[in-house]
């Protein structure tokens, strides 16, 4: 259980208020000019004490990837750009950082700026997100009435400017090429890896990409030291992480834990506990919609790292829970979750644009009792095909929660199956178009 | 990558007004002087706020031509992003969140609500008062679910009560205000606990 006073988001809940003042209060922005002094290499090393991973899903050592931008700035300059694009079904931690705590992302994106060379750096919000954009602009410039951004930011004697840039709905955009692309003014499809957009990023520049989480923890670890960061939680899974938990809950909640915290205390200390009791957990998605989920004899051991979560071929994610009880239909459950990846699929790669349709539709055929026994085989095969198959990682995103449910559910889902009929009818399933779009004409 | 249609009676004229116009400078100096197409997305949602909370394909042309690159650059980025409303849509334009989290908490109520109260189908607008509704995907707001958007304001922990109560007050076109409608301040956790209780939608 974390101690009070190592909580890094002491406003999460706004009970202190987001305005400058009060969080100059909390010490936000106390010694940012001491810090940045020390130089960049201490940052970086600071932060690879601390062993700080990546917070929007994929979970990379965040001190590893700063060091990889090039040292020197050379005749392109370097960008930073903050990833606060949270749209993975489950997940609505950034959404409070960005309302409530918007000053220690901006003393953040400063310490990272300087940390990788870059003057400028871009905020990318989800465009639903009007709201916390607006007041993540007031908190930009109160910081700079306060000469905290600008020329010669906090007195550190570098420059540096921050621009929000909104989104418009798209998933996709959440991955960092796509989000570079959307940035340029193109349409959000991702770009082939490698080269990597720390040496060719953002306008063709090296550009660091960082969750807002992971940048919003940034100054506190350099404040209290890496040392103190590594101690809490377990080896290599460190620090503190807000877990958004959802679903069928007592009290769905966001709460800042320590890494390691095992699912059922988590769940019952902070959430109120299972709608039903325990007794009654059906399922836990354990890391947002795009990480396996893990039925209750997991659940009753499991802790929330990412490396236990990968033994258990699931993963931490964006730590966005969803807890399923025994009231729920779980294959209508993954059957809604495949239609939000066939809805956000950005059609670039035809595993992914085709294979996520095929998914839902099959699943919502099961849904609907008319699936037969080879329909699961199939599915079971279509998952194959997307994964590994696609330039990003939404085809992993959309394939794992579907081979999830078949690895711990497939009783379930085939008690709903019936054999191939022996007179075969011809079936009016729409493969190819998607018959249901097509029918509705403002869709 | 969702299938969106264009309107089929489309404006024929489409400019910025002065106070956009204005608007449209600040938005240049956040990008590079070079990477001018950066601003295809703010200008987009400069003309859907003028328009009605609408893009006609008059004004996918003048940005085009504003920004000195191809209409189609313009046009597959308005069709690309779900946020761009490339019909009408309702003055109260009612965004109902049906991914699973808010699924699981009752949020095929609100749509049963809203076919009832508003239209029979998405997008298209109601006959009393001016709304329309349409399902979307997850709108970040999990703990909080089930939840609707409406114009640019979330509505959060809505049973069958507040919702027919919000939507009421919509067509009466005097809108509740936006936040929890079950008390509780942003995503802390409740403090009253109502163990084995259903008390969401």
């Amino acid at each position: 259980m974390l101690k009070k006073e190592d909580k890094i988001f002491k406003n999460i809940y706004n009970e202190l208020g987001w305005d400058i003042e009060s969080s100059l209060k909390r010490d936000d922005w106390k010694n940012t000019k001491d810090l940045i002094s020390k130089g960049r290499d201490w940052i970086i090393n600071e932060i690879k004490t601390s062993q700080l991973r990546g917070r929007g899903g994929a979970g990379f050592s965040t001190g590893l990837k700063w060091s990889f931008a090039p040292k020197e700035v050379g005749s392109r300059p370097h960008y930073l750009v903050i990833n606060a694009d949270e749209s993975e079904p489950g997940t609505c931690k950034d959404r409070d950082i960005l309302r409530f705590e918007p000053q220690k992302l901006i003393e953040g994106c400063l310490i990272a700026g300087f940390a990788v060379s870059a003057h400028v750096c871009y905020i990318y919000i989800r465009g639903e997100y009007l709201n916390e954009g607006k007041r993540l602009q007031e908190a930009i410039d109160q910081a700079y009435e306060k000469k905290y951004l600008g020329k010669n930011a906090c007195g550190s004697g570098w420059d540096f400017d921050i621009h929000i840039h909104f989104g418009a709905g798209a998933y996709i955009c959440g991955e960092e090429t796509a989000l570079l692309e959307s940035i340029e003014g193109n349409k959000g499809q991702p770009r082939l890896k490698p080269p990597f957009p720390a040496l060719v990023g953002l306008y063709g520049c090296p550009t660091i990409v960082n969750n807002v989480e992971t940048i919003a923890v940034v100054p506190t670890i350099l404040r209290r030291g890496g040392k103190w960061f590594s101690s809490i939680g377990k080896p290599k899974n460190t620090g503190t992480k807000i877990f958004c938990i959802s679903g069928n809950v007592n009290s769905p909640c966001n709460v800042e834990e320590e890494m390691g915290i095992p699912l059922k205390e988590l769940i019952e200390k902070h959430a109120g506990g299972v709608v039903g009791g325990w007794e009654n957990l059906q399922a836990v998605i354990p890391g947002g919609s795009s990480m396996p989920l893990l039925p209750k004899k997991i659940c009753d051991t499991i802790t929330m790292d990412f490396d236990s979560l990968i033994e258990n071929k699931s993963g931490l994610g964006t730590a966005g829970i969803v807890v399923i009880n025994k009231d729920q239909d779980i294959v209508e459950c993954m059957a809604r979750i495949a239609r939000f990846y066939k809805h956000e699929s950005c059609g670039q790669c035809t595993p992914c644009r085709e294979g996520s349709g095929w998914m839902w539709r099959i699943l919502d055929r099961v849904v609907k009792r008319k699936a037969t026994y080879g329909d699961v085989e199939l599915l079971a095969d279509v998952t194959k095909q997307i994964e590994g198959h696609t330039i990003c990682a939404f085809g992993e995103g959309s394939a794992w929660p579907v081979q999830g449910l078949l690895r711990h559910f497939r009783k379930e889902v085939e008690s709903r199956c019936r054999e191939e009929p022996l007179i075969k009818k011809k079936l009016n399933n729409p493969y190819l178009v998607d018959q249901h779009l097509l029918e509705n004409k403002n869709a | 990558m969702s299938l969106k249609k264009v309107h089929e009676e489309q404006p024929k004229d489409f400019k910025f007004n002065s106070e956009n116009l204005k608007k449209v400078e600040e938005i240049f100096k956040r990008y590079p002087e070079k990477n001018k197409k950066s601003a295809v997305m703010p200008l987009l949602y400069l003309a859907q706020r003028q328009n009605d909370n609408w893009i006609p394909l008059a004004a996918m042309k003048y940005i085009a031509n504003y920004l000195s690159i191809p209409y189609i650059s313009v046009y597959e980025v308005a069709t690309f992003y779900t946020m761009y409303n490339l019909a009408p849509v309702g003055k109260h334009f009612i965004q109902v969140c049906t991914t699973t989290p808010c699924l699981i908490r009752g949020a095929d109520k609100i749509v049963k609500l809203c076919k009832e109260k508003i239209s029979p189908n998405e997008n298209e607008i109601s006959k009393q008062g001016s709304c329309s509704w349409m399902e979307v995907e997850c709108l970040g707001a999990c703990v909080s679910a089930p939840m609707v958007q409406i114009n640019d304001d979330y509505y959060e922990d809505l049973d069958e009560k507040s919702t027919k109560e919000i939507l009421e007050s919509l067509i009466k076109d005097k809108p509740l205000k936006p936040g929890s409608y079950r008390g509780r301040k942003n995503t802390a956790p409740e403090k009253k606990l109502n163990t084995n209780g259903e008390n969401h939608a």
